[in-house]
């Protein structure tokens, strides 16, 4: 039993017809509760929700505030190598784009972090593009190892990997995997997703239980918002979410609201995913999962970033580049591109201007050999 | 000093325990040092960087204070001793306040896995406090683990629900020979004094005042709080009558 059966019953439910028909009493009686089962996440989702996003913020404002207080983890992406066998049609990194590939040697891995970690970040997230043969465990294993000297807590976005893989990972160091979905819809997947192991819908979708079942301290799912209908994803990542803590009570569940951004191909979104729409979908998963860690990355603009720290945010990125070795040279392709370009400073001091702490650390690697 | 908590070879006049997590800024927390009066005080290991001066929570913390690192993010036992052992390396004193928590939705303790810890650390010479959820033997246990204290939780952390497992507390209190922090769940200044009243030891917050709308007022309320409701107790409370007092004597005829 994985999420995939859970999915392939909740797929049964008519979506279309279903939003039509939530009405206010429906999103009002979802508010009152405090645990919220699959109705009121669906009534949550609904059109007729989009009508009280201030209640239903207020009501998120109040319950982050309770569990999270004031504070707002940092950290930085760092991709190390953009070669990629895939071919989604959304991703600059796709195996069909034309480009100078690079993937970084361990001592411009060293020279990456030592340039992170002097804003002070001590939380990474080490991404590659999804390549066995050239970005192998044993090369993040390497990397990790040297991020281990700037770093108190390493998360990983790379291709899914195996639970003894994972449990590798982990020994070395890791302690988060961040792992998107990118669509739940099984028709829209097959189609977007071209070329590649990434075709395997089932083996993506079970990685991050896999991730849980290796010891990782904290994952991080989410669905790419605009690749279809994004109440039906936003749904369908909540409840997978829900369904990872159910079973792993000991990790941290977090979740991801990232939308469609340009890229280095033409492929436009099916479905046009608004900053209300944003909002909504932000809103939902809070009031949903109390708990539940939400990462708000770059690919938000600043004005709407500043915003949205209020509303259930607990994580954010700062001073980003999505280019291998974006911190210590240029040349890189970006993987898509940012909104929010702001230093570590910047953000730090937006933070603090809106009654919030920024976090820079909040964690200590635990994994053998890497006290300090 | 009258009526000092000791704990851990300290005497303490306070017995209003304070946190550092969840302030909208580290710059708070020296004053609600001040207001508060407290001299206890819990910092998560995970938030302490020692190579960052701007951003450390340490660097905010008077040095007078008695330093009560706490093993937050730990979820077994072996987590939680290794970062006791990475605070005490780090200076930051011999008390630790054990939390094992492997429920990241209600953040609920692990006691078995709490008293596996308090094992390994006292006997190391840690002044142990632990977390836990009010249950008698397991407070028996870590008794006889070595805890300085045990902390029982009131509502879960960061509900502000207040007192929630009283009749358990009360029972920890009368039964446990050892001190009863009670810890997580408060939410006013009346649960704090209830606590002390009840005959609680101290009790610990964060989120109470973290969280208020003022935090530096409601660290001043609480104060008061926790003085009264010990000084009642000590005051020995009047007992509850459930019934009024008849006016006239119902056997006084036996006396003629
Ligand atoms: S989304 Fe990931 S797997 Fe797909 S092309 Fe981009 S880097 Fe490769």
């Amino acid at each position: 039993m994985s999420f995939y059966e859970s999915l392939t019953i909740l797929e049964r439910i008519p979506f279309r017809e279903l939003w039509q028909k939530y009405t206010k009493d429906d999103v009002m009686r979802a508010l009152a509760k405090e645990k919220l089962d699959k109705e009121d996440l669906l009534a949550l989702l609904s059109p007729a929700a989009s009508w009280h996003l201030e209640e239903m913020a207020q009501k998120a404002q109040r319950i982050t505030r309770s569990h999270f207080g004031y504070a707002v983890q940092l950290f930085t992406p760092m991709y190390v190598a953009d070669y990629c066998v895939n071919h989604c049609t959304y991703c600059s990194f796709s195996a069909i784009h034309d480009f100078p590939r690079k993937k970084l040697s361990l001592e411009q891995v060293e020279a990456e972090a030592a340039a992170i970690a002097s804003s002070g970040l001590r939380h990474i997230l080490l991404l590659t593009g999804e390549s066995r043969k050239d970005s192998p465990v044993g090369y993040v294993k390497d990397c990790v190892k040297v991020l281990r000297k700037y770093f108190s807590s390493i998360s990983i976005e790379v291709n899914p990997l195996s639970t003894e893989e994972y449990q590798e990972l982990a020994d070395t160091g890791v302690d988060g995997l961040t792992l998107f979905q990118e669509v739940y819809h099984q028709e829209t997947y097959r189609k977007l997703h071209v070329k590649g192991p990434k075709r395997n819908f089932r083996a993506r979708l079970d990685a991050p239980e896999r991730g849980c079942q290796a010891g990782f301290r904290s994952v991080n799912i989410g669905a790419l918002l605009g690749l279809y209908d994004w109440r039906q994803e936003a749904f369908m990542t909540a409840m997978h979410a829900r369904y990872l803590q159910d079973r792993y009570p000991g990790c941290e569940i977090s979740l991801s609201p990232p939308r469609f951004r340009p890229y280095l191909g033409s492929f436009n979104p099916e479905s046009d995913v608004t900053d209300r729409a944003l909002v909504q979908i932000i809103l939902a998963y809070r009031l949903f999962l109390p708990r539940s860690g939400i990462t708000l990355s770059t690919r938000e603009p600043a004005e709407l970033r500043d915003r949205l720290v209020h509303l259930g945010v607990t994580k954010m990125s700062a001073g980003v580049s999505t280019e291998v070795g974006g911190h210590t040279s240029d040349g890189g392709t970006p993987q898509f591109e940012i909104s929010d370009s702001r230093s570590v400073p910047e953000i730090r001091d937006m933070l603090y201007g809106s009654g919030l702490q920024p976090v820079f650390k909040d964690w200590d690697i635990l994994a053998e050999g890497s006290v300090r | 000093m009258q009526d000092a908590l000791h704990i851990g070879g300290k005497a303490l006049s306070s017995r209003l325990f304070i946190g550092t997590g969840k302030y909208s800024r580290n710059t708070l927390i020296p004053e609600v040092i001040a207001r508060s009066g407290s001299e206890v005080i819990t910092v998560a290991l995970r938030r302490v960087d020692p190579s960052s001066q701007k951003e450390n929570i340490l660097s905010h913390i008077p040095p007078q204070m008695t330093l009560l690192p706490n093993t937050s993010g730990a979820r077994t036992a072996e987590e939680a001793v290794r970062i006791a052992r990475l605070a005490r390396a780090a200076g930051m004193g011999n008390w630790v306040k054990i939390e094992v928590i492997n429920d990241q939705r209600y953040l609920l303790p692990d006691n078995l896995e709490t008293i596996r810890a308090t094992e390994i650390l006292a006997a190391e010479g840690f002044v142990v406090l632990p977390y836990m959820s009010p249950d008698l033997s397991a407070a028996l246990r870590l008794r006889d683990a070595g805890a300085a204290a045990v902390m029982p939780l009131g509502a879960p952390i960061g509900s502000n629900r207040g007192l929630r497992t009283k009749e358990l507390i009360g029972i920890l209190i009368e039964e446990a020979g050892l001190p009863v922090i009670v810890d997580a769940g408060i939410g006013r200044p009346s649960e704090a004094a209830e606590a002390m009243e009840m005959g609680a030891a101290a009790v610990l917050l964060n989120t109470a005042i973290a969280t208020a709308r003022d935090p530096l007022g409601m660290a001043e309320a609480f104060r008061g709080a926790v003085a009264a409701g010990r000084q009642a107790y000590l005051a020995g409370l009047g007992p509850v009558q459930q019934e009024a007092e008849a006016s006239s004597p119902l056997t006084g005829f036996l006396n003629v």
